[in-house]
């Protein structure tokens, strides 16, 4: 970069605000997803919502792309730096500046870390629900960027149910509200298409949220299945039979195996393990976790267990959010897609993932968000053994191919990033992406704000039909088109 | 601008002849007469229609049921009513995924008897059901008394059709509930009153109808009591659909409490015994569900009677309410007065009827009042007292951006020229 432009970068954060040295840089080559990796030319962190203005600013006139980055827990490549860009890092504004209990809202800046907002109001009974499994780690910033989930998201919603405004700065440098603290503000909703725009339209640095009182009661059972297609059938019961559970999850055998290796959550060794949870009055949950008893034994269930306590649901829960984590224990590498599919479609999608699998001799663990279809296959491989990653990396798309046959996405909640650009051609027609592009022309013309993310071939904006010209991206080797 | 012969005669070329005809004064908008009305029987004759009448800069005016014809500001220009009443199907009810994808054109008691075969509903209780679309419903973000348990139409709704002014038909979302591939744009679309593109399909997430519900109500003359009983009621871990506080107008004002309760009757019985316990001394009865109806009783007096009533609907935080209800009060009383139902989520519609003057400024303080606690205001209909108001308010710092994306969507202004925020 030139050494100019570095100076005027240092002036505007002081020197704990910038990263320029190529040892340090490596830190933040790529986010969760380690396959990509991109060294950026410098590495800023501002302190402040006026800093980063001055330092988009400057992008916008030096013509300088810039990535936001917030806890760099990311599953896509949303993080990873573009070639000749920078990385505008959100973690040291990390501040909870308003809690109104009485109203139910908080206002926090984009590095403060998910739990911790359940954390400062968990005393008064209060919890932020967007719970992904990385909640201890990832900040809100992140979580506005990807639209992220967890396990609750069929009942609580994702993270855009619960954002009600934001500040944001523009790819211009300027600061624009969206939304706000009261609901339906007049105009359009654009504070909800910016939340799951992964980065593509400004940088959130103000955040305000919506907090729920904590249900009555919570109750989890446990529920052990000879194979997930009984386990899956369990599900369509409780849904037909009316019920909204808090949670439904399921693990096939491999990732059971895992996770005991990992935490030793004890659960039984089974081919399909049931987790529901229901929350609400004491006296509907008790009733209705005897039906979802009676339903598990009519499937098949030949354990069932209910965590009556708050260290039983913990543990109960101990061995689902370690599942990624815990394939380490029993494979060097691995591979997690985050393809959706209609819940009725999972029988059929698990014994085809079976067969790919068999075919080509690599391991799939899966763990599935039963409640809303968000499946979760691990493919598991050894990179030290030729052919095995590219090889791991086809079939995790095949399994894409067959969540979009079945109806439904390529994507439930890790986003799109870097990684699923050309899956994108494969779910959207040109005209349902070229429309959604008219939105990121008119919040990021020249295309700043992460620019190389989510779409397979960027619009130039002002784009006329016609004879395909080359975008600069694509011509300066930064972009490709698929 | 007069729609010459030429185009009307390629509008009929898409649609048939016996699906355009000339618009009546009734078809009229704020005031603006059409030309014509074009009825397309499908996506792709809808998305021609507005290609051509792009080409030919003609304003197109989406109308399914015309029942929100009269929100927002008047158009610009209206040279045809495009109806989407013959997009009326409910395509595919895949009742095991608890989802619902429909045309927009479909009423919303169509769309609900349907949904109630498999015994689910969309979690909305939308206004005037019977001629209401799932279009326009989704155009002017309907918001109703269910929306505190089950969130806003932005939340129900995962995907959607848009035809775009020059033709274009975009896809987006898609049928699963859980779904972050590519722009949000069912967001977008909804309460854009169709200024951004028609939606011609939409694609809901569904929930079960109830096992059991029940109403109950208190009542007090003293508008703070209500707040405090609002106050407990949220900071308690009770779960019930709504909450709402009725202001009924009357010699002396009189203000009720109501809770709508769902779920299993056990846990309802519950819930109300502990209800009464948070409301003691005062009692707890048994109430109709035609409580819930008050919503739409107040917007169908304001359409009946635009000389002498004005609907509003306002947006504060859920505490904050009742502060304006107190300065609105005190503002009307005694020439005016106003019926109010505020859901404990904080909107709410008011209906204020008597001396027009008295009105329109009590109305002025209001926005004021409400727009300066970070709420909103908007006037919907075309009542006297509002004439001269601005419908929508004071637009945000970000009202520029969303002119560029109305530029990006519409750059000819096609599409319910001016109804929109600031005049969009």
């Amino acid at each position: 970069m030139d050494a100019r432009i570095l100076q005027e970068f240092r002036n505007l954060v002081g020197d704990r605000g910038i990263i320029s040295s190529t040892d340090e840089l490596h830190t933040y080559e790529c986010d969760g997803l380690t396959n990509f990796r991109v060294l950026p030319l410098a590495v800023l962190l501002p302190a402040d919502t006026q800093q980063v203005q001055n330092i988009v600013r400057t992008c916008h006139r030096e013509r300088i792309p810039f990535v936001a980055r917030g806890s760099g827990t990311g599953l896509s490549g949303g993080a990873l730096p573009v070639k000749n860009g920078i990385v505008i890092s959100l973690a040291r504004m990390n501040r909870i500046l308003e809690v109104d209990l009485e109203n139910a809202r908080m206002v926090v800046e984009p590095g403060v870390i998910n739990l911790d907002v359940t954390g400062r109001v968990q005393a008064q009974q209060f919890f932020y629900a967007p719970d992904p499994s990385s909640q201890c780690v990832c900040s809100i910033g992140g979580n506005v960027a990807e639209n992220s989930g967890g396990a609750h998201c069929l009942k609580y919603g994702f993270t855009t149910t619960h954002v009600l405004g934001l500040e944001v700065v523009l790819a211009d440098g300027s600061l624009v509200h969206l939304g706000g603290k009261t609901l339906d503000s007049p105009g359009y909703d654009l504070a909800g298409v910016f939340v799951g725009s992964e980065g593509t339209l400004g940088i959130a640095t103000k955040v305000t949220l919506r907090i729920l009182k904590r249900p009555e009661c919570v109750r989890t059972l446990l529920a052990a299945f000879p194979t997930t297609n009984e386990a899956g059938a369990a599900v369509s019961d409780i849904i037909a039979a009316g019920m909204l559970p808090a949670a439904i999850e399921m693990m096939d055998r491999l990732a059971i195996q895992a996770a005991e290796a990992a935490v030793h959550a004890n659960y039984p060794d089974c081919g399909g393990l049931l987790l529901v949870e229901l929350d609400g009055p004491l006296a509907e949950v008790e009733s209705l976790m005897e039906q979802v008893d009676v339903i598990c034994r009519k499937n098949g269930a030949w354990e069932i267990r209910v965590a009556q306590t708050e260290t039983e649901r913990a543990l109960v829960w101990k061995g689902r959010k370690a599942a990624f984590a815990a394939m380490g224990r029993i494979s060097p590498n691995y591979i997690v897609q985050d393809g959706v599919i209609p819940r009725t479609a999972l029988p059929q999608v698990m014994s085809e993932i079976a067969r790919m699998s068999a075919e080509t001799g690599l391991r799939v663990a899966n763990v599935f968000h039963a409640g809303d279809g968000n499946l979760h296959p691990l493919v598991l491989y050894d990179r030290q053994i030729a052919g095995q990653e590219a090889a791991a990396e086809q079939l995790s798309y095949r399994i894409l191919e067959l969540c979009l046959a079945a109806g439904g996405s390529i994507t439930g909640e890790h986003g799109v990033g870097e990684e699923k650009k050309t899956m994108m051609s494969k779910m959207f027609s040109e005209p349902d992406l070229d429309t959604m592009q008219r939105v990121r022309c008119a919040f990021d013309p020249l295309q700043l704000a992460n620019p190389t993310k989510v779409f397979p071939r960027p619009r130039l904006c002002g784009e006329k039909p016609g004879e395909y010209v080359s975008h600069p991206l694509e011509t300066a080797g930064i972009a490709e088109r698929f | 601008m007069t729609t010459s012969p030429a185009f009307a005669e390629k509008f009929e070329s898409i649609v048939g002849a016996s699906n355009i005809c000339a618009a009546a004064a009734s078809d009229a908008v704020a005031g603006v007469q059409p030309e014509y009305v074009v009825s397309p029987a499908n996506e792709q004759e809808l998305a021609g229609i507005l290609a051509c009448a792009s080409e030919a800069g003609v304003a197109v005016i989406p109308r399914g049921g015309g029942t929100k014809l009269d929100w927002g500001k008047a158009p610009k220009r209206a040279g045809i009513i495009l109806s989407t009443l013959r997009l009326n199907r409910v395509l595919e009810h895949a009742w095991a995924d608890l989802t619902v994808v429909v045309e927009a054109g479909c009423p919303l008691q169509t769309l609900e008897d349907a949904l109630a075969k498999h015994g689910q509903r969309l979690a909305i209780d939308a206004l005037w059901p019977a001629r209401a679309t799932v279009g326009g419903m989704l155009s002017s973000n309907d918001s109703g008394v269910l929306r505190m348990r089950f969130g806003a139409l932005r939340d129900l709704v995962i995907g959607v059709t848009l035809a775009l002014a020059d033709g274009t038909l975009a896809s987006s979302g898609g049928k699963v509930v859980k779904n972050v591939a590519g722009y949000d744009l069912p967001k977008l679309a909804t309460g854009a009153l169709g200024t951004l593109g028609v939606i011609t399909r939409a694609i809901f997430r569904l929930h079960a109808l109830p096992w059991a519900t029940k109403t109950v109500t208190c009542s007090t003359d003293r508008i703070s009591q209500a707040q405090q009983w609002i106050t407990q009621l949220l900071a308690s871990n009770l779960s019930y659909s709504a909450a709402q506080t009725r202001f009924v107008a009357r010699r002396k004002p009189e203000i009720f409490v109501d809770i709508l309760f769902e779920g299993t009757e056990a846990g309802i019985a519950s819930q109300i015994a502990q209800v009464k316990s948070l409301a003691r001394p005062i009692s707890v009865a048994d109430a109709d569900h035609s409580v819930w109806q008050f919503r739409q009783r107040l917007h169908a007096e304001a359409k009946q009677n635009p000389a002498i009533s004005t609907l509003g609907k306002i947006s504060a935080l859920p505490l904050e309410v009742f502060g304006v209800m107190e300065d609105l009060y005190g503002r009307l009383h005694p020439k005016a007065n106003f019926d109010a139902a505020i859901q404990a989520t904080g909107l709410g519609v008011i209906l204020l009827r008597g001396d027009t003057d008295t009105v329109t400024s009590a109305l002025r303080a209001c926005r004021k009042k409400l727009e300066t606690l970070g709420g909103s205001l908007v006037l919907l209909g075309n009542s006297l007292a509002a004439k001269g108001i601005d419908p929508w308010g004071t637009p945000g710092d970000a009202f520029e951006l969303m002119r560029s994306v109305k530029r990006q969507f519409d750059p000819q202004n096609t599409l319910n020229p001016g109804r929109f925020v600031g005049g969009i």
